[in-house]
């Protein structure tokens, strides 16, 4: 096997075991970066000197015989919608093409304290708008299990550096589905956490009351680690939780005996591709055999989620996209008449136009005479999203669905078609809405493609998550099979 | 022709002196090189996220208080969407339709008693940046922003619609200044631009219901311009409707230099703001203990001052009003009470030779040398009779300038009043001597005579002699 494309607790092993050094296994990484990313084009930015800088550290570290973290050494790939200080950090977007944070994000700063190293900024859709990082300023991200396919999105870069073994690990953002839905296209981890376990303090926002940053790995074990390392209240974020944080590795017992699993009915209708039911059933199945109780239900008020989210997350993007001008950062158009000829100029230049509908939308649903019936509207209808959840889980201990209703689609083919790619958010979108945490697992194949099982579980229960998907993964050998590259 | 009356509600923005700014770290103070009291999150760079500061929190509710404002269990942020470059996200947080306080009132005195003014609303926010020209905004060729501004704290105080002329509203704004430096949130120094004002201004023929169409003034800069600018805008309003005209709704802007003001933009043109409940900040859930103890923090609001002064102190309400009006100059004179205990005397003091000290010098009362104790002294020194009252106001120059105790002057200077009778008895004598004139005027009934004599012989002992005692002996002689 491509030694890459071990999982980095295999890879921890070794380091201490002093089969490797970090800086080999690094040189090793970026080798492979090397190698396999003019195919698929996971990075807009290579950090190689920073992270074998970091390597070397880690190197005397442990030859001075000091007890390193799990994540030592491993090189992480970052979604580059989070800040790396010095680092140059895009969204995605032209209009950012230039710009250098003077801060790292609170997640970048606990991994690097639990000294990871940053293998570089990974590509997504511009602002992490999009579901297939065609939206993306720089450049298109293929999947690498067909590299005619989208890795999806928002978070493709990210998905599809860890499936082809050019991260280990990564750090990616969800806002209606952007870890889960790239995870499942690209057959590795991702997860959601729930709303508030982790820091957004500089991740560069889009709908800030729904996005949340989480970890692509290649197994449970690994995603367990990295929510272990970037979890926990940030005083820098108001809306990051006080809880108590757990040690979630303590949670992966081979075991769901008794535990009771809901499937949304509504998650199971048509608009799902058959093969993709078939798959996610068969999974189903499988735990059912291992000992759950798994049983269909339902959450009514799923229809309305995809408008409900459309709506939240455009008012919120119409306002937090709105510091992009050229006056403070970022490109400044040129030759412009005044002030508010620059802002337009600059603006218009530098966004694209997945970017520039969601701001209308946004701007539109936010005006006077608009409020009340569309975001207000909206408001209220996930209150009652919440409310089916909180139904639900007063009796399943996890919920259970496709992640996505197809298999990675051809790069191409559903650009011109804003509705379509929506639609591929269906699974995903109602987690956010809820602020509950949802995983995506390697559950099988259709037509070759990998596909993903989401488990979706209650506020801050990320642990039972961890059992039920670690429980899967020991009795199924999907998270061994790679691409061929 | 009807008889108009004029309609204002004041809108006015308190910063307050927290030393960090209301989002983040960065420091409050006022001026330093351009972008240097700044960080990522007042920047609003990609990414940083606003944490409230709860000081800023503590001193909203403690000017609301001063203020008889209900204090709101449950309050939130919102972001108030323009686009602005001295805004550095393109949207302000603020606080929109749940703000930290409301409904409170305020008293202004006026020519027909007390008047007591509503409070519709306070809110926070944070303020902008600064936008700096060459020469004037249109005429610029480029402008720089200053950042250094942005996120520090304010509160916006809406008045009700109670003021009813220019004299009002610049009461209401003295007023208002009075009681938020009484609370201590804020150093209230419009020239810092750390208190602010627009006003909303209409009118409407006496006797009538309801509101004409009003005009918002912005850009007053002074108690003086707040009211020159009502007072001509109320004019011009008038002489609109008399004309046959109409009152178009729209920001108006005054302008010191031509004492007018101009239309800066019509309704239409109006902002639409887009306010949203901020998702970066959690709701703000107000635990009534702390507000018991912010209330109880809070020192005697001078209204009640002032009233306990002329009841306590027997002192006129005009002295308690200007005793009152800091509560700085009020801790002062109860200091200077506690050590002399004659009010009156002490307030002829403070009201005269002091006050007029400090505005010659342009100095605070907390800046003043003379201190409560050293002042009682020379009071003291006074009422004994060791030096005179004319003695006292030279040894209390000397005081003001050097921060000298009373007794160290008049002793360094042998300025002690000449009390002896046999001293000043010698001193009559030779006055008489060398005035006969005035002594023989005096005899023939002349009054006035006696004047002069006090004053020579005041003159011949240096200013020293008791007069009271020179006065009876030089009778006695005569």
């Amino acid at each position: 096997m491509q030694f890459t494309l071990r999982t980095a607790h295999e890879m921890h092993d070794q380091l201490i075991k002093k089969e490797i050094s970090a800086e080999e296994l690094n040189k090793t990484v970026f080798a492979r970066i090397d190698a396999v990313d003019d195919q698929i084009g996971a990075y807009i930015t290579r950090t190689r000197e920073n992270a074998l800088a970091q390597a070397r550290a880690v190197d005397r570290q442990i030859r001075n015989g000091e007890k390193i973290s799990p994540l030592s050494g491993i090189p992480i790939a970052i979604k580059d919608n989070i800040c790396t200080d010095g680092i140059r950090t895009t969204a995605g977007s032209k209009i950012l093409s230039n710009f250098i944070p003077p801060y790292s994000a609170t997640v970048v700063k606990r991994l690097e304290a639990a000294g990871s190293t940053i293998a570089g900024k990974a590509n997504l859709d511009e602002f992490a708008m999009g579901s297939s990082n065609e939206n993306s300023a720089f450049l298109v991200t293929r999947n690498p299990w067909d590299t005619s396919r989208v890795p999806g999105g928002s978070s493709g870069g990210s998905a599809a550096a860890v499936a082809a073994g050019a991260a280990v690990c990564a750090l990616g953002s969800d806002t209606g589905g952007s870890i889960r839905q790239p995870a499942s296209f690209c057959g590795v981890v991702g997860m959601k956490p729930t709303y508030g376990a982790v820091s957004r303090y500089g991740l560069i926002a889009y709908a800030s009351s729904l996005d949340q940053i989480g970890p692509f790995t290649r197994d449970v074990t690994d995603c367990a680690l990295m929510l272990n390392a970037i979890c926990g209240h940030d005083p820098l974020d108001s809306t990051s939780a006080k809880y108590q944080a757990v040690d979630y590795t303590g949670f992966l017992k081979d075991d769901v005996r008794g535990m009771k699993l809901g499937v949304p009915e509504e998650y199971m209708a048509e608009g799902i591709d058959p093969a993709v039911r078939g798959v996610v059933l068969k999974a189903m199945e499988k735990l059912e055999s291992l000992g759950a109780v798994v049983e269909y239900t339902t959450l009514p008020h799923t229809e309305y989620a995809l408008p409900t989210y459309y709506l939240i997350a455009q008012a919120e993007a119409s306002s937090n996209l709105a510091r992009y001008d050229g006056v403070r950062y970022g490109i400044r158009a040129k030759g412009s008449e005044d002030v508010i000829d620059m802002f337009m100029k600059t603006r218009s230049q530098g966004f694209g136009h997945e970017v520039k509908r969601r701001i209308m939308l946004g701007t539109y649903a936010l005006s006077t005479g608009y409020y009340d019936a569309h975001y207000l509207k909206a408001l209220k209808v996930r209150t009652l999203i919440k409310e089916d959840f909180d139904r639900a889980f007063k009796k399943y201990d996890l919920l259970l669905s496709p992640v996505s209703p197809t298999t990675a689609f051809r790069i191409g083919e559903k650009i011109d078609n804003p509705l379509q790619m929506y639609l591929s958010d269906i699974c995903t979108i109602s987690v956010n809405l809820a602020g509950i945490p949802g995983l995506s697992i390697p559950c099988g194949f259709a037509g070759g493609l990998p596909v993903g099982l989401q488990l979706m579980g209650r506020h801050f229960d990320e642990g039972t998550m961890f059992r039920a998907a670690y429980t899967f993964e020991q009795n199924t050998d999907y998270h061994k099979q790679f691409p061929e590259l | 022709m009807p008889q108009y009356e004029t309609v204002i509600g004041l809108e006015a923005h308190v910063e307050l002196k927290t030393r960090a700014k209301i989002f983040c770290d960065s420091t409050t103070e006022f001026g330093g090189a351009p972008n240097t009291h700044v960080c990522p999150v007042c920047l609003g760079l990609p990414g940083a996220l606003p944490v409230v500061n709860k000081k800023v929190v503590e001193y909203a509710i403690r000017a609301a208080l001063a203020l008889n404002c209900k204090i709101a269990e449950f309050s939130k942020f919102d972001r108030k969407n323009y686009y602005y470059p001295d805004m550095p996200k393109n949207y302000q947080i603020s606080q929109y339709d749940l703000p930290i306080a409301k409904h409170g009132c305020l008293e202004i005195d006026t020519a027909n008693g007390v008047k007591k003014i509503g409070i519709t609303r306070l809110h926070m926010e944070e303020d902008t940046g600064k936008l700096v020209h060459q020469g004037t905004i249109t005429t610029t060729p480029f402008s720089l922003v200053d950042y250094n501004r942005a996120g520090v704290p304010l509160i916006e105080i809406v008045s009700e619609p109670d003021l009813r002329s220019p004299e009002e509203a610049r009461q209401y704004m003295e007023k208002l200044r009075t009681v938020i430096l009484y609370t201590g949130v804020s150093d209230c120094k419009m020239e810092e631009g750390s208190l602010r004002c627009d006003a909303n201004i209409s009118v409407r023929p006496v006797g009538t219901g309801g509101f004409g169409t009003k005009a918002e003034i912005k850009n007053l800069n002074s108690f003086k311009s707040l009211q020159r600018s009502l007072a001509f805008e109320a004019e011009r309003q008038i002489k609109t409707l008399e004309a046959g005209g109409k009152i178009v709704q729209e920001t108006r802007t005054w302008d010191e230099g031509k004492g007018e003001t101009l239309s800066l933009r019509s309704k239409e043109y109006a902002h639409d703001y887009r306010y949203l409940p901020d998702p970066d900040l959690v709701p703000l859930l107000i635990d009534r203990q702390w507000v018991a103890d912010i209330r109880n923090s809070l020192p005697e609001m001078p209204d009640q001052r002032r009233l306990r002064y002329v009841k306590e102190y027997g002192l006129p309400a005009y002295d308690a009003a200007i005793l009152t009006n800091t509560k700085e100059l009020a801790d002062y004179f109860e200091e200077c009470v506690k050590a002399y205990p004659h009010p009156k005397a002490i307030s002829n003091w403070i009201m005269g030779d002091l006050n007029r000290l400090l505005n010659l010098h342009g100095i605070e009362i907390t800046g003043c040398k003379v201190t409560p104790q050293n002042l009682a002294s020379l009071l003291m020194l006074i009422g004994r009779g060791t030096i005179s009252g004319k003695i006292a106001k030279t040894v209390f120059a000397e005081m003001f300038a050097g921060g000298k105790a009373a007794e160290t002057i008049v002793k360094e200077k042998g300025l002690t009043q000449i009390s002896d009778k046999r001293v000043i008895v010698a001193i009559v004598d030779e006055v008489l001597a060398r005035n006969p004139g005035p002594v023989e005027d005096y005899k023939a009934g002349r009054e006035r005579a006696l004047g002069f004599l006090v004053g020579q012989v005041m003159k011949a002992s240096q200013g020293k002699a008791n007069p009271e005692l020179a006065n009876k002996l030089l009778r006695e002689k005569l």
